[in-house]
């Protein structure tokens, strides 16, 4: 079984296939920017990208994303010190408070953006209602998403 | 970046780390050899525990240890206020979330599985639920050591009632209930301890209050509070509600890996979290206002009744908070309030976000306008008539001077920014044929700022400044997630005239500042930023006197700006410089700043005194549709304004207002843990509906910012108040809509609700 998680292909053993996308990604590569929120699929704190879509981590097996492509906040962060025109935004607009909502929703509104790099505030709202914000009441998580919506529509 | 221009932006120090996923929360650390434990419950409400048999948990693969009450070796039982919260359950168990037991082993999965096999005895006592049964004489005692369900009264008495009510002409008699509420924090509580070799104990958790937190850890493992160092981690958000339950995970961490001499990791499931922690308490008031024809209000009685739940928590402090603001922000003369804190079996109540004052607001702002219409006025008007202003006295006794008393400009700025008046003539009020009823709605409140006379209130901050000229900065409050550091800093930045970037917040640790109390009750600006001010001061003082001779100046002649130390006549020399200077000459640029609230006062026999050393203003709008059929509520159009003194980092100011006034939505239309017979119904995130993005409309946030004296950088709090007065905006929104009100939270609409009650009120 393979699996690509930002950009690197992995090989699985077989005897992994049960196990939960979201604990793979942070027991066994460290990358804990996906976060257990609820783990029922209720919340998105666990959001990572499959193949460009969001999906919540805590709902998948291994075999179900066999041959995937997998991206996660780790590997939307540029390699070189910048930030990412989004992860940008979500600062200048004072979208994050307590912070751990934030990797599930900066790559919920990422999959948005590539799918429609001009959208309304309304559809922000729609893309966004399965990832759950205690802190911010969304404001400036939407006033973010706008905010980055330029650098995606060249 | 220039002090100015991070304000605009939002600045944060931690902010790069939240949008990489860098940041690490608790649960996302591990150490070597770690071990993993998880609690073990029991299915009771109230029951006798005879017995609990871990012989085959212990025998499950993996497991090392199951601990139970009898393992702790310091206390059992802790509390801030009275000392009834278990640790283990031990002699009885009061309420489902209690634990009796946890297990310890290699991994969380043998644990998890281990768990399943201890067994409890236990024989099941009658469970308390309703607290007025509670509280009777002959009700069996929750703790018997207590002497009472009864936890803690609180009264006012003022004036004289029954001839404020024979004065009035209109008597409106109400009683209004409101639920338990969930804080929802996206992180679950979690917590690591690490032994040390020289047997001390390092903390890391999900907890708000790291000396909360130690306080607990000590009274456990019967350590003096220097064996234990709790140390901050990010926070996944708190609302007040990590403090007690999420302290007593680490309690119960440290205990396993105290015994154990391993590292051990408690990390909990949602449905753990929500079992287990405390809530907003819910309240039933019977509330009674008299009011003359023209609108002043002559009396108020009040009888206040919290559902304490199992343990005390800080019950006393919640309750004393709705008792001295019983009337709003409105001059009574003539106030009888008796409020009571009661144990019951239901889950533990304690702070949130409001602490006692979203439930005092909802009955308050309700009845107003309830009063108004019944007067034949608006609510604007009746409110006006009765507001408090300069130089008022509140209920308690208690002068409000010395600070700019924004109620009429808070008001104002709301009903400008809305147009409140004109849309307040378009509203449904039940009426006419459209599917979608419109409503627009307001409230208002006043908040007595930090602990008040409940409380020791002061904070620390430490500033140490570097050979090179960085800084580094700590200060006694928690970054919950709200920016407290990157406040902070900002504040250091501006009193050193240095540039933030040069500020270093350190990671905060128990074992480094002096004990600050907890970040509660809105005070981490004022109390934080206060502290820092002080300390700047200080270093100042110091620097200025070392500096002096080279400028050739009087030390009181300098000033610090733009990373420079300036004298007479534009002299000047680099802040770094003169610092390396200090150094050379070990005159070391270090302060420790404490600031101490002024001075408050209560009596507790006659609930007068002077209750709170400050107090904001505010005020918020909504305006909403209600369709006919369905009851479903939708929120087209929210408005804030506070005075929150001053503001010191713009951007993650409105996040306090945004955040407050969504939480308030969710207190309002969407949150029922579905309690039944003491067990929750609603134990994740699925059925428990906090407010998602969809639910919540554009929100504008005004800014008032009338500097307050007693603060020393002028700055007062927002985070409590912006959550307060949303949920009877909505009500009275709702009522505008649909001629119905509603007295009980959340409000659920029936669709067959609208015509019918609208035409009773037609006749009344
Ligand atoms: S943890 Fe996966 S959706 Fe909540
Ligand atoms: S920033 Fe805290 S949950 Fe979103």
């Amino acid at each position: 079984m393979k699996l690509t998680v930002n950009g690197v292909t992995h090989e699985i053993d077989a005897g992994l296939a049960e196990m939960r996308l979201l604990d793979w990604l942070r027991e066994e590569l460290g990358l804990t920017g996906a976060k257990a929120g609820c783990e029922i699929g209720a919340c998105g704190a666990c959001t990572v990208l499959v193949d460009g879509r969001p999906v919540k981590s805590c709902t998948r097996r291994l075999r179900d994303v066999a041959g995937k492509s997998v991206l996660t906040i780790e590997g939307l962060t540029p390699l070189d010190g910048s930030l990412h025109p989004l992860q940008q935004a979500f600062l200048d607009a004072g979208a994050v408070q307590c912070g751990f909502c934030t990797p599930g929703m900066i790559l919920a509104a990422h999959a948005l953006l590539l799918r429609n790099p001009a959208p309304a505030r309304a559809e922000i709202r729609q893309a966004l209602q399965g990832n759950l914000c205690r802190c911010t009441g969304y404001q400036q998580i939407i006033d973010a998403v706008e905010l980055a919506a330029k650098s995606y529509q060249k | 970046m220039a002090v100015s221009e991070m304000r605009e932006k939002g600045w944060r120090n931690d902010g790069r780390a939240k949008v990489t996923g860098g940041a690490k929360f608790t649960g996302d650390l591990k150490f070597a050899d770690m071990l993993h434990a998880v609690p073990v419950y029991a299915d009771y409400i109230h029951a006798l525990l005879t017995g609990i048999n871990t012989a085959e948990a212990e025998k499950s693969p993996g497991v090392v240890r199951v601990l139970t009450y009898r393992d702790v070796p310091g206390a059992n039982r802790f509390g801030q206020i009275i000392r009834d919260f278990c640790i283990f359950a031990d002699d009885r168990i009061r309420c489902h979330g209690d634990v009796v037991a946890v297990v310890v082993a290699e991994t969380r999965a043998q644990a998890l599985a281990a768990a399943a096999l201890v067994r409890v005895e236990a024989e099941p006592l009658p469970a308390l639920l309703d607290p007025e049964k509670a509280m009777q004489p002959d009700a069996i005692l929750i703790h018997e050591s207590h002497g009472s369900n009864i936890i803690n009264t609180h009264r006012v008495r003022s004036g004289d009632t029954e001839k404020g009510f024979a004065a009035a002409d209109l008597i409106l008699e109400k009683t209004y209930t409101t639920p338990f509420v969930e804080h929802a924090y996206m992180e679950p509580e979690v917590s690591i301890a690490l032994p040390r070799p020289d047997g001390t104990m390092e903390v890391y958790g999900s907890m708000q209050h790291p000396f909360s937190t130690r306080r607990f850890v000590a009274a456990c493992l019967g350590l003096p509070l220097a064996d234990i160092e709790v140390i901050g981690t990010p926070l996944g958000g708190g609302f007040g509600g990590k403090d007690d339950t999420a302290a007593i995970v680490c309690a119960r961490t440290a205990l396993a890996a105290r015994l154990l001499n391993r590292p051990v990791k408690m990390v909990y499931s949602r449905q753990w979290s929500i079992r287990e922690s405390y809530k907003r308490h819910p309240y039933k008031v019977d509330y009674k206002m008299g009011l003359t024809r023209e609108g002043r209000i002559t009396a108020v009685d009040c009888r206040i009744i919290a559902d304490g739940g199992a343990y005390c928590s800080v019950t006393p402090w919640v309750t004393w908070r709705s008792t001295v603001q019983c009337c709003g922000p409105y001059v009574v003369e003539n106030v009888h309030c008796d409020t009571f804190g009661v144990y019951t079996n239901n889950p533990v109540t304690g702070a949130m976000r409001g602490f006692g004052s979203p439930q005092m607001n909802f009955v308050i702002e309700s009845m107003i306008e309830e009063a108004a219409e019944k007067l034949g006025l608006t609510g604007i008007a009746l409110r006006r008539m009765n507001l408090v202003r300069q130089g008022s006295t509140t209920i308690t006794g208690q002068k409000l001077e010395g600070h700019t008393v924004a109620m009429e400009q808070v008001l104002d700025k709301v009903l400008e920014e809305i147009d409140y008046q004109n849309k307040l003539a378009r509203c449904s009020h039940g009426r006419g044929n459209e599917e979608e009823l419109y409503g627009i709605g307001l409230a208002m409140s006043y908040r007595g700022v930090s602990l008040g006379a409940e409380g020791v209130d002061f904070c620390a901050a430490i500033v140490n400044v570097q050979a090179d000229g960085s800084v580094l900065l700590e200060a006694g409050v928690h970054e919950n997630g709200q920016g407290a550091e990157a406040a902070m800093s900002l504040i250091l930045a501006r009193e050193l005239g240095i540039d933030v970037d040069k500020i270093r917040y350190r990671r905060s640790s128990t074992s480094v500042i002096p004990d600050s109390g907890t970040t509660v009750a809105s005070r981490g600006t004022i109390m934080g930023g206060g502290a820092v001010a002080l300390a700047a001061q200080e270093l100042k003082q110091k620097i200025a006197v070392f500096a002096a001779p080279e400028l050739a100046c009087a030390p009181e002649e300098i000033s610090f700006t733009s990373n420079q130390i300036i004298g007479r006549g534009g002299r000047s020399l680099p802040f770094a410089e003169v610092i390396r200077g200090m150094f050379q000459k070990q005159q070391f640029p270090y302060a420790l700043g404490v600031y101490r609230a002024p001075q408050v006062s209560w009596d507790e026999e006659t609930g007068q005194g002077k209750a709170y050393f400050t107090w904001v203003y505010g005020c918020q709008a909504v305006e909403l549709t209600v369709n006919r059929k369905s009851g479903k509520v939708r929120l087209l159009n929210a408005v804030a304004c506070h005075d929150v003194g001053k503001a010191i980092n713009n951007t993650m100011l409105l996040g306090q207002y945004y955040g407050g006034m969504a939480m308030g939505t969710g207190y309002a239309l969407h949150e029922d843990l579905h309690i039944d017979g003491g067990r929750i119904g609603h134990t994740n995130l699925n059925r428990y509906r906090i407010p998602r993005s969809t639910d919540l409309c554009e929100m504008r946030a005004i800014v008032v910012e009338n500097h307050d004296p007693v603060s020393p950088t002028g700055a007062k709090s927002i985070g409590e108040p912006s959550n307060e007065i949303m949920a009877p905006a909505i009500a009275n929104a709702i009522h505008h809509a649909t001629g119905v009100r509603y007295y009980h939270l959340p409000i659920r609409i029936a669709g067959t609700d609208v015509p019918e009650e609208a035409q009773k009120r037609g006749q009344l």
